[in-house]
């Protein structure tokens, strides 16, 4: 072995030696995109005028990078990068498989529809202050979220968009702001601080943080680690961060706080994350662990559903109605987790994707409701059919969606949910389910006959129309919640595809290790 | 040693932990300060403990010869170190930010966002 100065040193063993081919280059885009753009936009953020348009041209290179990826991902299986040459696992790999794409092409789509909203609803202080620089960064930080492939990395991007979301938070700092925001930054602080310690036992036992190298060794040493410690740290971190029902106060103490676009991108982006994590964690690196979890996971969810569900009826202001809807839909998805299999997986990835386009719509239709109304309280809103009839049909599709009514695109990922509990026995899961889309629809079924239906009691009336840059976007994601609504096949093949392939990753680990032939 | 820094870390979680348990924004603060140091050393400790030889190869060597300490934890260390401490920063910006706005450091008596006497939704059409 000690043969000092002499041995010929084969860099193959360590290095990728040959150039990275294109698509390789696109794993990385995405992110290295939002930071670029986003530096470009903190340098022009005195041209108030034009950060709106570089912002949306920016977000709309990054849908179509996002695209191109799922696309490659859907036809030649799971894409890898490594930094820096290095082989994994010594090398930070990001590695993309379908549930990281379909989650990146999703976030990019919300994040163009904010970028819309956001010409109308952020003034030139905002766009000062840095709205789209900080829109930008936390899109670096999600689309870094659902491409690494590294664990540690994964905490690194948690970060970055946690920070970025503090940005856009006290945007504004008003003191119902800064309020909103220590609760926030403190609960989250602590929840990405649990999944760094998780990060740290995992290094200790695995030596490694490679998620592929982690799936296959978590499957040879299963015995010998204490890899339930683990997994627990983990789902509790990650439920933290997805707004699960014991750990969820963080999110009705600040999502109505902020000015309304940003609530409607946490509302999309955030909550997800922690779910994507979720279900990478408790699928793909320690499925045996997460079906042990999985009654607990299921118990949560029951909670989070029902809590969620039974405090949005409660509520008078629309905005912290439409925070607890957030934490209701984070129910469904975990029942999907915990039931597992491809119906249950299929079922959360679905819904996920569901909740993020139609959380965001919503808080974007109460954001012109408000306006509108002049209010965002129930008692005394009031009148907006009347004032005007497409923003109220498009909310009206909304609410539907959300309530998980045919033929909206709630309505699959709930049956498969449903189905899918009830296919292994857990009839009370699926009773769960049902429930509390039965709860929802009433919580937001008020909304509609308050707000909307109801003829307006105040006597100054606010009579501005609802603008293209809010109905533009609005119109954009109640026509892909109809449309998934109505052809679900095309993504329902890619979401069994992406809930297969994580419950079997082995394309996943081929992907990272071509040579190594595990 | 590992056991030793067990312990220690043990130390300092409980301190951390009984710190955020605090009503007042200081005291938290302090807590969120010693938890992000519990976690660094853990990271640490979870890379093993090994004798003080740098992982560094000689000149004319082509590798280390000897047992060498691991680096990647202390990468991890110093990037948590980064990121922790800007988040303390800005937390302690937003605390002061808070207790200027809100007139108090008291978290149970910061209720704008969610005022305690907020009214009933409507019960009637």
């Amino acid at each position: 072995m000690a043969t000092p100065a002499a041995s010929a040193i084969d860099l193959s063993k360590a290095l990728v030696l040959a150039p990275a081919p294109l698509d390789s280059w696109l794993v990385v885009l995405p992110v290295a995109w939002c930071l670029l753009a986003g530096a470009v936009l903190l340098m022009l953020r005195k041209k108030v005028a034009a950060q709106p348009f570089l912002a949306v041209a920016a977000l709309l290179v990054l849908v179509v990078l996002d695209a191109l990826l799922l696309w490659t991902v859907a036809t030649g299986g799971p894409v890898t990068m490594v930094m820096g040459r290095w082989l994994p696992p010594f090398g930070i790999a990001f590695t993309v498989d379908l549930t990281g794409a379909l989650f990146a092409l999703t976030s990019s789509l919300i994040a163009l529809a904010g970028g819309l909203y956001a010409a109308g609803d952020i003034g030139a202080s905002g766009r000062r202050y840095g709205f789209y620089p900080f829109l930008l960064l936390l899109m670096a930080g999600v689309s870094g979220t659902f491409l690494t492939g590294d664990i540690f990395n994964l905490y690194v991007w948690f970060e970055v968009l946690l920070i970025a979301s503090f940005g856009l938070l006290v945007l504004g700092s008003e003191p119902r702001q800064i309020d909103g925001a220590v609760k926030y930054a403190f609960l989250n602080l602590v929840a990405t601080t649990l999944f760094l310690i998780a990060v740290g036992y995992l290094y200790g036992l695995f030596g490694t943080l490679n998620m592929a190298d982690i799936a296959v060794k978590a499957a040879e040493r299963r015995a010998e680690l204490p890899l339930m410690v683990l997994a627990t740290l983990f789902v509790l971190a990650f439920g933290m961060k997805a707004a699960a029902f014991p750990v969820n106060f963080w999110l009705p103490a600040s999502y109505h706080t902020p000015r309304i676009v940003v609530a409607a991108l946490f509302a999309g982006l955030l909550t997800k994350v922690g779910v994507y994590s979720l279900v990478r964690v408790m699928v793909m690196l320690f499925p045996v662990e997460g079906e042990a979890l999985s009654f607990v996971v299921a118990a949560v969810a029951t909670a989070t559903m029902i809590y969620g569900a039974l405090a949005a009826i409660g509520q008078s202001d629309i905005r912290r109605l439409l925070g607890y809807l957030v934490i209701s839909g984070i129910g469904v998805m975990l029942a999907g987790v915990a039931v597992g299999g491809p119906g249950g997986v299929g079922g959360a990835l679905f819904y996920a994707l569901h909740s993020m386009v139609v959380m965001t719509a919503l808080y974007m239709a109460a954001g012109v409701a408000g306006r509108l109304a002049g209010t965002f309280d129930l008692n005394a809103a009031g009148g907006l059919y009347g004032k005007a009839a497409y923003f109220s049909a498009l909310s009206l599709v909304l609410f539907l969606a959300v309530a998980g009514m045919p033929p909206f695109s709630g309505f699959w990922p709930k049956v498969m949910v449903a189905k899918a509990a009830i296919d292994i026995g857990a009839w009370w899961l699926a009773a769960a389910v049902l429930g509390s889309g039965f709860l929802t629809t009433i919580a937001v079924g008020r909304v509609w006959t308050l707000a909307y239906w109801r003829p307006s009691a105040r006597s100054t009336v606010i009579d501005a129309a609802p603008g293209a840059s809010a109905l533009v976007p609005l119109s954009l994601l109640a026509a892909v919640s109809v449309l998934v609504g109505l052809f679900p096949d095309l993504l329902l093949t890619q979401i069994q595809a992406a809930a297969a392939l994580l419950s079997e990753p082995s394309a996943y680990v081929n992907s990272v290790f071509p040579e190594a032939g595990r | 040693m590992e056991a030793l820094f067990s312990i220690l870390i043990g130390v300092f979680f409980a301190a951390a932990v009984y710190l955020m348990l605090s009503k007042f924004l200081v005291r938290i603060l302090l807590g969120v300060a010693i938890f992000g140091n519990a976690v660094n050393l853990l990271l640490f400790t979870a890379g093993r403990l090994v004798p003080e030889v740098p992982p560094i190869i000689a000149a004319g060597l082509d590798r280390q010869l000897a047992v060498t300490a691991n680096p990647l934890p202390q990468a991890l260390i110093l990037t948590a170190i980064v990121i922790s401490f800007s988040f303390f920063a800005f937390l302690l910006v937003l605390s002061y930010r808070a207790f200027q706005d809100l007139k108090t450091d008291n978290v149970n008596e910061m209720r704008v966002a969610e005022p305690a006497a907020e009214a009933a939704p409507p019960t009637g059409y």
